[in-house]
């Protein structure tokens, strides 16, 4: 028993202590001024790996994205605002290295698609219940309010449910 | 009405089934594929990049300034690629060929080693670019080895392919490509 606390505690310890998911980045590309530094990691965040695909280069080991991590950093020095940055990697790779993908009209159905079909679903649903509605009422099994005796019934199989 | 909530969701399901089929079967017989990234430099011109000749080549080396005025074919390849070996054979053909300049671009590769792997396997480049730093591929959008990009007489990239060149992909897709670039330029 005392041993099963300790695993227990153990793992928790672990899950608390961990340190958070570390990244590529490897500390001779971490810039001296910490505040570029974390413009840095916000521009790598939102870059795709190209070689990894579903890594930003800011998690992935691969060569190439060390290599962008540190043009991001280079022209960061250089006194690059963040858009010049993005805008000068998705000149080279287009709209595919970013990660968060921009709304115009080629990603008009990845954008609305969803919302699109929700609403669909939803005038389905209710074009389906009107009509189960209707025809209900036109068959004559229509939805009258309990009769006196009913309601009684059910009060007192309710009540010997709930004892 | 109960006939038409039946079919609905069936004709739906139908509907969508088949479009992945399709896709499926596409992606299958080589017609779409589903890792390579279209380039975003096609019909731009090239980068403008100055590379050096790997150590003690005559060719002086690759730059912006070699592709005006002629088809050119360039080709991304590294000593460390397994693939680029198993497309060799293809770029010689190519270049052989004399249709178009067919022109090397080392990328992020120790130049003696490429050296090297030239000696062994046969040098079918009009001119290499070592780009030891990767920095040159970067512009062109490389994303790995190999890649291979035609370039038009005006200096304008044309067609991009990605991983290693087939004898299919090479008389299908990059001569006629050529041909089109010849007529037109």
């Amino acid at each position: 028993m005392t041993r099963r606390v300790a695993t227990l505690l153990f793992a928790l310890s672990v899950m608390v202590l961990a340190p958070p998911p570390a990244n590529a980045v490897r500390p001779d590309e971490i810039l001296a001024d910490p505040v570029l530094e974390l413009r840095a990691r916000d521009i790598s965040r939102d870059l795709r790996c190209l070689v990894c695909q579903n890594q930003s280069i800011d998690d992935s080991d691969a060569a190439l994205a060390r290599d962008l991590r540190v043009i991001v950093r280079e022209r960061l020095g250089a006194g690059d605002t963040d858009g010049a940055i993005i805008e000068f990697v998705v000149a080279r790779y287009g709209d595919f290295i970013l990660l968060d993908p921009p709304f115009k009209s080629t990603t008009l159905v990845l954008w609305l698609g969803p919302s699109a079909l929700i609403g669909i679903g939803i005038i389905v649903l209710v074009v389906f219940f009107r009509r189960v509605r209707r025809d209900s009422l036109k068959s004559g099994i229509t939805l009258a309010p309990l009769s006196a005796a009913e309601r009684k019934r059910l009060n007192a199989l309710l009540s010997e449910e709930a004892s | 009405m109960g006939r038409v909530s039946f079919i609905l969701p069936l004709a739906g399901f139908a509907l969508l089934a088949g479009i992945f089929f399709l896709y499926l079967n596409m992606i299958r017989t080589g017609e779409r594929t589903i890792n390579e990234i279209p380039s975003a430099l096609i019909n731009k011109p090239i980068p403008i990049f100055t590379l050096p000749p790997l150590p003690g080549q005559p060719d002086g080396g690759l730059a912006s300034i070699d592709f005006a005025g002629k088809v050119a074919v360039v080709n991304v390849f590294a000593s460390w690629c397994i693939p680029c070996r198993a497309e060799h054979p293809v770029i010689e053909r190519l270049a052989r060929m004399n249709v178009a300049t067919v022109y090397g671009l080392n990328w992020k590769d120790n130049p003696s080693a490429a050296l090297k792997w030239l000696a062994e396997l046969g040098n079918p480049y009009a001119a290499i670019g070592s780009d030891a730093s990767g920095r040159a591929g970067i512009e062109w959008g490389v994303y790995g080895v190999p890649e291979t990009y035609v370039v038009g007489p005006d200096a304008v990239i044309r067609y991009r392919h990605v991983g290693p060149m087939t004898p299919d992909a090479l008389d299908n897709k990059i001569l006629p490509m050529i041909r089109n670039l010849k007529v037109d330029g």
